[in-house]
């Protein structure tokens, strides 16, 4: 089986539940108490990092970088979250992940750092992302890293992943109409910027947290501080939609009811 | 199951594994990571496990991330600030020094809180004699801040900030390793010597039994086990199963803490550093505070404790209540929510105190009984406790003594007892004895046992809480007729409700008008101020052992207290338990009416570990 180099660009995210609040100021746009909102890695990465962890599994000899780009302080507390769930290397880049640099500007910063990965063997390159992010939604962040990185082989909103033992890939690929559009690529290097995937999230493991810290500890050390372009956009205005959010838990309404209750609301 | 997937128990051994990461453990390991770096003077501390390595120390932590919780803390910071010799709490989020501290009465513009005859002539008087515009706000300052109460010279923390700032300096230095989300389910205990901890078990489904991908959890043995997993952590209440207590202590007093984190409004006057404290409403029993941090922004809350008699005694109605008292309003009125909690309070004190030591493990912070109930401070003297800890750790570690009772008695306890921390903790051992008779007594006690420092107090020994809960028709007799009340039941019982709200109401209380920002549903505050942490694959962690005394039990106060509204009645007459709305307050252990067995001191109801809990919005 064909060993796989498997970067996964990901990072973290202020906790999806949160009330979020943009403020602009003389640094540019931002969001208020950043360094304080709890934060979880990027659901959409998530589940590219576990499919990387899974797809390295079976295939020995494999390797699974995370290349991170956010506030130092706040990856170093996330890393002892999820480096318990699967075994990665870490090269981590100490920079703002607010959602306001412009997704060239950091894709420009992660494709240096997988450029400058020691021991990484672009021909064997599976580039892994989310389709979209929790907090840099443009979508095209993964897209443009594969760009800079010479991939032209790019697949968005996979699913799934089938490595075939002749070395050739099958993707699933979200298409409209609840379809998939089947590929088949001859190998890596190749971009696949996932969906939700197919795997559930993995239990904690201790003795895997152990073994990464070992190689996450010394990444946060020597991340380096990288400032992405923050004049290429500029911004006239942030701001919240002004609407209140209304939230009730009910577990033993019909779906019918259910619906019936949102479109009551939508007509006001 | 597939039996396939089912995994060997692992099994890791390291030097020390500490349980729970708050401000004990904080200043444990802050001290202890020093002690393994070395310095010019002193060789670093080297692991046995693994030879050739620095010490190997773990520490597990349940929530999904350290600093969950939400919770605004005003202290001396004597011992933290002895850590930190050039402490500047500006570089701690949300920290500043204390710039004004007042104790306020409010009185009751309602007439709905149950106040005891004398009490309501002292308000007559106040309402006399200070007419006009000093009580139109219903409240009075009260002229002097006891010095016992007084923290002056120290700083307002959001807890959750500071053991961010404490962990992310810790994990840093590389030398100590916090791992959260992994919930610790037992101490493993051979021949009364505690050899490690056990995690929980993962891939379980909800009752426990293994699921899809169970993965047991894994052994790990150490030489020393440190426990500092709080007033309710289920490892600290396993050893006071196995072990007991020493002869007269007991933890009867308890306390629910529910808190909020607020934007004030842009018209409010309260600057950075000033301290209200709050006593006589929304119940005399009830205590408030508000902090004001740095960035116009609030800690505020009340505490709800035992001696509060109320069979409904529910946290969320009367935060309510108090925030909208009109000497609290006026500060609060246009402001919004940022997060929202609840913790459980160990209020007994020094007389709470368990085994501090035993062979292979020691115990810390609140769940030691380190809080000082006089001062009304515990974050401080629960980070001492670990620092003392680990000075006797380092002390063993370096003499390569190994870690039994006897030395940790000579190298840990023995620090503890010369500590001011010990000192104090005497001093205000019975200070709060009187609240067992009445909220005036209370205060006197307060009062005397303050001014002499110990050597007066007022009243009995506490009992268990069950033992002090009246019926529903004794609490409001007078104020609610018994048929109204039982028709409140029935109708409650019907729509799956707790009785509070309905019966509050009853008894004159006015409906709590939401804005939406400050006033909203209780689940509204539980979604809005933060989020559940209920990841899949986990047992539930409240169980009701013997469901027959759930359903002859009269006082569901489990239903009541519960500050996440997780515990609901159920059909069959036990209440229904939902893990995605469980906040591990804990209030529902010490809150239940029926004891496990006859004569028992364990209540009907198991908390055990469980993972996730309430990651507030902000801390």
């Amino acid at each position: 089986m064909t060993p796989f180099h498997i970067v996964v660009c990901g990072s973290l995210v202020p906790d999806p539940l949160q009330t979020l609040e943009p403020t602009l100021g003389p640094e540019g746009p931002g969001l208020k108490n950043e360094m304080m909102l709890p934060s979880v890695l990027d659901p959409w990465a998530g589940h590219a990092l576990y499919e990387a962890a899974s797809l390295a599994t079976k295939h020995p000899e494999s390797r699974v970088w995370l290349v991170s780009l956010g506030p130092k302080a706040r990856l170093q507390q996330l890393m002892m979250s999820i480096a318990q769930k699967a075994k990665f290397e870490l090269v981590a880049i100490d920079s703002s992940a607010s959602g306001f640099i412009d997704a060239q500007s950091v894709a420009r910063t992660l494709a240096t750092a997988i450029d400058e990965i020691d021991g990484l063997d672009k021909n064997r390159l599976l580039l892994f992302g989310g389709c979209a992010s929790a907090s840099r939604d443009a979508g095209v962040t993964v897209q443009m890293v594969g760009e800079l990185l010479g991939l032209t082989d790019q697949f968005l909103a996979v699913d799934e992943l089938e490595a075939r033992d002749d070395g050739s890939l099958r993707v699933l690929e979200r298409i409209e109409g609840g379809k998939y559009l089947a590929s088949t690529v001859r190998g890596a290097p190749a971009v696949v910027a996932w969906a939700t995937g197919k795997l559930p999230e993995p239990p904690n493991n201790p003795q895997v947290g152990m073994q990464n810290m070992r190689t996450i500890l010394p990444a946060l050390q020597k991340a380096k501080a990288a400032i992405p372009n923050r004049n290429s956009i500029h911004y006239q205005e942030v701001a919240i939609p002004q609407q209140k959010r209304e939230t009730r838990v009910v577990k033993d309404m019909s779906v019918d009811e259910i619906a019936r209750e949102i479109a009551d609301w939508i007509r006001g | 199951m597939d039996q396939g997937l089912v995994m060997d128990r692992q099994n890791m051994d390291v030097d020390i594994v500490c349980v729970g990461f708050g401000p004990a453990t904080g200043g444990f390991l802050t001290t202890l990571s020093r002690a393994i770096a070395g310095s010019e003077s002193e060789a670093p501390l080297m692991s046995r496990v693994m030879p050739g390595m620095p010490l190997q120390v773990l520490c597990y932590e349940r929530a999904d991330d350290i600093g969950f919780g939400v919770s605004g803390v005003v202290t001396r910071g004597r011992g933290i600030k002895k850590s930190f010799p050039e402490l500047d709490v500006s570089q701690i989020p949300m920290a500043t020094p204390v710039a004004k501290e007042k104790l306020l009465y409010l009185l009751d513009p309602h007439g709905a809180s149950r106040r005891p005859a004398a009490l309501e002539g002292i308000d007559a008087m106040i309402r006399a004699v200070r007419s006009g515009s000093q009580t139109q706000d219903s409240s009075i300052e009260v002229p002097y801040v006891p010095d016992f109460l007084a923290k002056h010279d120290g700083f307002l923390l959001s807890i959750g900030q500071f053991n961010q700032w404490v962990g992310t300096e810790l994990m840093g230095s590389g030398l100590v390793q916090v791992w959260p989300g992994m919930p610790v389910s037992a101490p493993l205990i051979e021949d009364d010597r505690v050899v490690g901890i056990r995690l929980v078990d993962q891939g379980t489904e909800s009752d426990g039994t293994p699921g899809p991908g169970f993965m047991p959890g894994m052994n790990v043995h150490a030489a020393l086990t440190v426990v500092g997993d709080g007033p309710v952590g289920p490892i600290g209440r396993q050893l006071d199963e196995h072990f007991g207590f020493p002869e007269g202590h007991h933890q009867n007093d308890w306390a629910v803490g529910m808190k909020m984190v607020v934007d004030l409004p842009t018209h409010c006057p309260l600057a950075p550093g000033t301290v209200l404290h709050t006593i006589g409403y929304p119940e005399p029993e009830i205590f408030g505070f508000l902090y004001v941090h740095p960035g116009h922004v609030a800690s505020l809350g009340i505490f709800v404790p035992t001696w509060f008699d109320s069979p409904v005694r529910t946290s969320y109605a009367y935060l309510q209540h108090w925030m909208k008292h009109p000497r609290i309003w006026k500060y609060l009125e246009g402001g919004s929510l940022r997060s929202w909690g609840a913790k459980t309070l160990q209020e007994s004190g020094r007389r709470g105190e368990p085994h501090l030591v035993g062979d292979g493990y020691a115990r810390i912070g609140e769940g030691s009984g380190s809080t000082n109930v006089l001062t009304g401070s515990g974050v401080d003297e629960a980070w001492t406790t670990g620092v003392l800890l680990a000075e006797g750790v380092i002390e063993l570690w370096r003499a390569e003594q190994p870690f039994t009772r006897q030395n940790l008695d000579a190298a840990y306890v023995t620090r503890r007892r010369n500590s001011w921390l010990e000192a104090e903790a005497k001093e205000s051992e019975k200070s709060r004895d009187g609240f067992q008779k009445g909220f005036l007594t209370g205060l006197l006690g307060m009062g005397l046992t303050g001014l002499t420092h110990g050597k007066l107090h007022v009243g009995p020994d506490p009992v268990p809480p069950r033992d002090r809960i009246p019926t529903l028709e004794e609490y409001y007799e007078g104020r609610i007729p018994p048929s109204q009340i039982e028709a409140i039941r029935q109708e409650c019982k019907s729509k799956g409700e707790p009785l509070h709200t309905a019966l509050m109401e009853a008894a004159g209380w006015p409906e709590v008008e939401y804005d939406g920002e400050l006033l909203m549903s209780h689940q509204d505050a539980l979604l809005r101020g933060g989020k559940v942490q209920a990841p899949p694959g986990y047992a539930d962690h409240v169980v009701f052992v013997y469901p027959s005394l759930c359903e002859s039990c009269d006082n569901q106060l489990c239903i009541e207290v519960c500050s996440g509204q997780a515990i609901t009645p159920g059909e069959s007459g036990v209440p229904q338990f939902d893990r995605e709305k469980c906040i591990h307050c804990g209030a529902c252990i010490w809150s239940c009416a029926v004891p496990r067995e006859p004569g028992a001191h364990a209540g009907n109801i198991e908390f055990r570990a469980g993972a996730g809990g309430l990651h507030s919005g902000e801390n």
